[in-house]
């Protein structure tokens, strides 16, 4: 492996820079959904190739507005750029999917033993408040057998801009033609329901947890870990699935390049409110040194960096899109 | 003060009397450094002011006035308002407020003026131990307890005996309006009690002593001579009480409910301008999202302004009328 060699730094901005840095130090922002893989993935390759990425979990907004800025080397995002924040980027970023997460109902009803099945209509349904019993036609005819209670649907949705409401809005407004109209898919939406709001997972989780009667959704990883009952969701193909990583893989193999939605996938296996999170790369780095170990990482990433995934509970990125994006490497001048 | 060793001991004038030689006097060295220090305090006010006011260009240049009457908060549109996190930001410091100044002034009243000492000196180590604990800590005991108290028990009860007023109408969640005040009340609490205990200490004892010489009880002593004569100092607690209710967003982030409407239900979820901005800053995505959450900061920073404006003058009004003394 070829070391790359230490170059003056034209850090000014940095105030870690070292002499004894062997290596180009490396500054990236961005989303905060995958930050537990980032992070692992960056000591690793830092380890084995000594090359530093250091990391800011500031949210995809503010990794894409530093990196519009100039100031990080890299950023991440949870959502595809849209078309006015790709016009400011003063170089084009390629567009690296890097894992795969997933979005799950989760809710309060003590008296139901069975995890709950929901359909995009009915999820749209409760999260416009046209649904308001747990009783309700919709939720019976999909859960047969199971005992549903008279009582108020509470929904708790996300009060922060997130990807994860960018996702969840996304997979609503493929499956009701009325969310779409409605809402449509954003960040943080306009919510037509009266209802709570709390910040990040755990603000959404914490709020679930304590108010009986509510739904709400948080990301497959902090229900796994937080060992959280969540409820299964009808896919495209008619079939009802609890998320795991393989079929939020299966999911993901359904999309030819990157950005894509994959939610509502057509795929019989995939889970229904499945994403990609993204690396934004320049497509012009004019440091050498920090051009080399940038894609360097990214080759890393797309072989090695993948087998750390579903130890941290992130779905793997499918062949198909492992192979365009080693091609996709090249872009980077 | 006579007797400084520098100003005693002033060297022999200079051949030319300029800057240096007086800056070799003690007291004009420490007059410069101090003013510096001061001017400081001016310097941040004015520059937050000046950054808020121009990044907030593009939201003032949209909505202008009728940002302060809007309920819109609408992200698709890019449409705008603020009354909503003002009515909520005001409604939570008030009801915090009329919970912990009672109890604050009342609990200083004790540790002042009548518990023994030991006690009294424990109990205020407690105190502004609890003014250090950080926000957060309290929104998280907030979620965790305050919240299903008020849920199960509280709200619940104040629905039944009050429900037919639009104040305590609408469903129960336990977070809302009521929630944010009290963990607020909490919060301001130790800060009202400190401030107005120092005050209350700084009475004379003479006051007292003559009002027990014309044959007052004690309480009468305490509540009709000292407590007025301490009135400036309560006061100036209250603000700070209210400044910190003003401005807190952690905790109230956690037990508001965060969202955007007017309700004048106690039980109901709201926002305060603190609040949204923690929430939404960090993914602000269009350039006139982001000036809209600037010109709300604005708006806080001037509403602090003139809440603690109005609270000079009503000190003013207070000290003229001669009534302390």
């Amino acid at each position: 492996m070829k070391r790359p060699e230490f170059l003056g730094l034209a850090l000014a901005a940095s105030l870690f820079a070292t002499a004894a840095l062997a290596a180009p130090r490396i500054i990236a922002a961005g989303a905060s959904f995958p930050y537990p893989i980032y992070s692992k993935w960056f000591s690793e390759f830092k380890s084995e190739k000594g090359v530093e990425i250091n990391y800011q979990s500031i949210g995809s907004g503010g990794g894409i507005s530093l990196l519009t800025a100039g100031n990080v080397d890299f950023g991440a995002s949870d959502r595809p750029l849209t078309d006015a924040e790709m016009g400011k980027m003063k170089s084009k970023p390629v567009i690296f999917a890097t894992v795969l997460g997933a979005i799950v109902p989760i809710y309060n009803l003590a008296g139901v033993k069975q995890d709950l099945k929901f359909t995009g209509d009915a999820l749209a349904g409760i999260y416009l408040g046209k649904i308001t019993k747990w009783n309700d036609a919709a939720l019976k005819a999909a859960n047969p057998g199971v005992n549903l209670p008279n009582s108020d649907i509470v929904v708790v949705h996300r009060s922060d801009g997130s990807g994860t409401s960018f996702v969840f809005t996304d997979y609503l407004s493929k499956v009701s033609p009325e969310w779409k109209s409605k809402v449509g898919s954003n960040q943080s939406p306009n919510w037509p329901v009266e209802g709570m709001a709390a910040k990040g997972n755990e603000g959404v989780a914490g709020l679930v947890k304590q108010q009986p009667g509510s739904i709400g959704y948080v990301e497959l990883n902090y229900a796994v870990q937080n060992k959280m009952a969540y409820g299964l969701m009808k896919n495209a193909a008619g079939k009802f699935l609890k998320a795991d990583l393989p079929s939020v893989t299966a999911a993901g193999a359904t999309a030819k390049t990157v950005p894509a939605s994959i939610t509502n996938a057509a795929a019989p296996d995939a889970y229904p409110i499945s994403s990609f999170t993204y690396l934004l790369i320049p497509s012009k780095i004019d440091d050498a040194a920090k051009r080399t170990a940038i894609t360097d990482f990214l080759k890393w990433m797309l072989v090695k960096g993948q087998s750390y995934n579903e130890g941290l509970d992130y779905a793997k990125l499918p062949p198909s899109i492992v192979a365009s994006e080693q091609k996709l490497i090249a872009d980077i001048h | 003060m006579p007797g400084l060793a520098a100003v005693t001991a002033r060297p022999a004038p200079a051949a030319k009397p300029g800057f240096f030689s007086r800056l070799k006097s003690g007291d004009q060295v420490a007059y410069l450094i101090t003013l510096l220090f001061a001017a400081l305090v001016l310097l941040i006010a004015v520059l937050i002011f000046y950054v808020l006011w121009q990044q907030s260009d593009l939201a003032r240049q949209k909505f202008g006035f009728s940002f302060f009457t809007s309920t819109q908060w609408d992200h698709n549109g890019d449409n705008y308002g603020a009354l909503p996190f003002i009515y909520g930001t005001l409604l939570t410091s008030f009801l915090a407020l009329l919970f912990s100044v009672p109890l604050g002034v009342g609990a200083a009243i004790f540790l002042a003026e009548l518990a023994p000492p030991k006690i009294s000196n424990a109990l205020t180590f407690m105190v502004e131990l609890l003014a250090a604990v950080p926000s957060v800590i309290y929104g998280l005991l907030a979620i965790f307890t305050l919240v299903p108290l008020l849920r199960n028990y509280v709200d619940p009860a104040l629905k039944a005996a009050f429900g037919f007023t639009p104040l305590f109408s609408g469903p129960v969640y336990g977070v809302g309006y009521l929630a944010a005040g009290a963990v607020l009340a909490i919060m301001t609490f130790p800060f009202i009690i400190s401030v107005s205990r120092e005050a209350l200490l700084d009475v004379p004892r003479e006051q007292r002593e003559a009002a027990l010489a014309l044959g007052a009880t004690r309480w009468e002593a305490t509540w009709q001579a000292v407590v007025p004569y301490a009135k400036l100092g309560i006061m100036g607690s209250i603000f700070l009480g209210l400044a910190r209710a003003l401005g807190e967003t952690m905790a109230v982030t956690m037990v508001i409910g965060n969202t955007p409407k007017i309700s004048a239900s106690l039980l109901s979820s709201g926002y305060t301008i603190a609040s949204v901005i923690a929430n939404e800053f960090a993914e602000a995505s269009s350039d006139i999202f982001r000036d809209s959450l600037i010109f709300l900061a604005l708006v806080l920073f001037l509403l602090t302004i003139v809440i603690n404006g109005a609270a000079r003058l009503l000190i003013i009004a207070t000290t003229k009328k001669g009534s302390s003394t």
